[in-house]
């Protein structure tokens, strides 16, 4: 054997794990889901009827889909504004070379490696309506909401529980990027007779703009993976009003043992962060600014 | 204004930035003496908005020293008035606790090296071996990237399920090991292998190593920091893993610490919070006493890996 076709057969079995990992585990499922959402399984009855676009069809006509979508972009929404905006807010303080500020680097980063359940555990104990928090608020003299079971405020209460949990990392990203912007840009514009907010505005967010993009990605397909945090605070109410798609997607499927709708919901959901990622590597072009 | 920008711009940075800076380096900002007020300002916002970072944290910790009365005491308290390890005793009485402990460390531990062992081959012949088909296969090996796992526990219970591997760990271990889990992790190894000195396999090559060796003798070795980051955010990930062990197991014996920490019940199902509590502060802070000490590995680990937010 040639050294080359020996080359190619260690490469093929360098890589032989990865593989069979993702087509047992990643592509066989994908064809399986696909093909669950044509049939009804019906567990208690053993049975497994072909049903064709039913469940399809079911996706258009489930009253409650229109809430969860709701939730689940309310959700989106709101954490990648709240966590980015936060990140950005303390990435530009934390820029600068004054005493103890690696101290509030590793406390703001800090929750980002506690246990995600502890994390949310602690916070639905603070949130409840004789907890913590509403101890604290009562000692100023205001009468705190019941957080977690009333509706605008559970919503909320989610968002900002996860912020707090991971918002550090986004800092850290932010953090590199403003440390690579290259300082006599900054003066030089602060020479043209740009103030403060010009300059960041003008020079400091545009060339930190691939970052943002990155983050922006990573923040909105991870909040669209959300579970542990509704499981554990809300359960997905009150009402159905924290129910985001993917705990709906195992609740029908595990809870309530419909499969072949659970399946459907799955491929809408693998539709929709298909299409937000590819929406969002096309918009690159228009506004990260390196492209240009 | 922006194209005078655009053409003095350094050459464009990459998307995953390089962290070296920020743990040692300060900013390249000058000094700037301002007004002591100015400090004592800025000091004083950033302390306030260190309270939900650091606050929940220390209630933890406090509330799992509390006896069953003082956990709703009102005023609060901010420390037990009369402390008492009751709770961690209780911890461990009521579930297996000692039980989940060791599921979660060995299943975090075989899933971090098996990720570390699996991506670091396939990073590593995807960036240096050639062979037909190359691309292909990465794209198949990419889509893991694309697809959240949400999407396919449907199928990998019914999966599991047919081969009796339900209530068992091996769904753990296998799918997160070598599913779409490691992707990430064999794309990372992949880019850093493709900035290591190809002289440096050349030179190995001549001497006679064939590729096992060069990669275990030659590239292994440099690529020690990719590794670090890969197990960093592999521990976290596997650490964390909550729906994947509440679809696949049913026996307390077999859960892991997220599981269980929400199972701390009493006979009439309210929570019993000091207990909880407890079983928290043991699950979160060896990791967090682990970070402060090793700080800087895992900022610029993560911050490579990028991971979700």
């Amino acid at each position: 054997m040639t050294y080359r076709r020996r080359d190619a057969l260690s490469g093929y079995l360098f890589i032989a794990p990865q593989l069979a990992g993702i087509v047992l585990f990643v592509l066989v499922p994908l064809v399986l889901v696909v093909y669950y959402s044509f049939h009804e399984w019906n567990v208690l009855a053993g049975t497994f009827t072909f049903v064709g676009l039913d469940n399809v069809e079911k996706l258009f006509t489930d009253p409650r889909l229109g809430s969860v979508l709701t939730a689940t972009a309310v959700f989106s929404v709101g954490l990648v504004v709240f966590n980015l905006t936060l990140a950005l807010v303390l990435a530009v303080l934390l820029n600068r070379r004054w005493r103890g500020i690696t101290a509030f680097r590793t406390i703001f980063f800090s929750p980002v490696v506690v246990s995600l359940v502890a994390w949310t555990i602690v916070w639905g104990f603070l949130l409840q309506d004789n907890g913590g928090i509403n101890g604290l608020l009562a000692m100023i003299g205001i009468d705190g909401p019941n957080w977690l079971r009333e509706g605008p405020t559970a919503m909320l209460s989610v968002i900002v529980v996860q912020v707090f949990k991971n918002v550090g990392l986004n800092m850290v990203l932010f953090l590199a990027a403003l440390q690579g912007v290259p300082r006599e840009l900054q003066e030089a514009a602060r020479v043209d007779g740009a103030n403060d907010r010009q300059i960041f505005g003008r020079v400091v967010l545009p060339l930190i703009s691939p970052t943002i993009l990155l983050t922006l990605i990573i923040t909105i397909v991870g909040s669209l993976q959300v579970y542990a945090q509704i499981a554990v605070l809300t359960q997905g109410g009150p009402g159905i009003s924290t129910t985001v798609l993917v705990y709906y997607l195992v609740q029908q499927a595990f809870d309530f043992h419909h499969f072949g709708y659970g399946s459907a919901l799955a491929l809408l959901l693998f539709l929709i962060v298909l299409v937000l990622t590819i929406a969002q590597w096309q918009l690159r072009k228009r506004w990260v600014f390196y492209e240009n | 204004m922006r194209t005078d920008v655009a053409a003095t711009a350094e050459p464009a940075a990459s998307l995953i930035p390089n962290l070296d800076e920020i743990a040692d380096h300060p900013s390249r900002a000058p000094r700037r003496l301002s007004p002591a007020w100015k400090k004592v300002i800025f000091y004083g916002a950033l302390s306030v908005i260190a309270i939900p970072f650091v606050f929940p944290t220390w209630w933890m910790i406090t509330s799992s020293l509390k006896p069953v009365n003082e956990i709703f005491a009102f005023p609060p308290s901010l420390w037990p008035a009369d402390p008492t390890l009751q709770a961690y005793v209780d911890a461990f009485t009521i579930q297996p606790f000692a039980r989940q402990y060791f599921n979660s460390v060995y299943i975090a531990v075989f899933v971090t090296l098996g990720t570390m062992l699996i991506s670091a081959m396939a990073g590593y012949a995807f960036a240096r071996i050639r062979f037909p088909g190359q691309n292909l296969l990465f794209m198949v090996v990419l889509v893991g990237l694309l697809i959240p796992s949400e999407v396919t526990i449907v199928p990998l219970f019914q999966m599991f399920n047919s081969w009796g591997l339900v209530n068992t760990h091996w769904p753990l271990l296998l799918v997160t090991t070598f599913g779409a889990p490691s992707v990430l992790a064999t794309f990372i190894m992949r880019q850093f292998f493709l900035t290591l000195p190809v002289e440096l396999e050349e030179a190995a090559r001549l001497d006679g190593l064939g590729r096992w060796a060069i990669w275990w003798r030659i590239a292994l070795p440099l690529s020690r920091t990719a590794l670090a980051a890969v197990a960093i955010f592999t521990f976290l990930h596997v650490w964390n893993l909550y729906l994947e062990p509440t679809v696949y197991l049913l026996s307390p014996e077999l859960f892991t610490l997220p599981q269980a920490l929400t199972r701390y019940t009493d006979a009439y199902g309210g929570e019993m919070w000091n207990v909880q509590m407890a079983a928290s502060t043991m699950t979160a802070l060896p990791v967090l006493i682990v970070f402060v000490f090793a700080q800087k590995q895992f900022v610029e680990g993560l911050a490579q890996t990028g991971l979700k937010g």
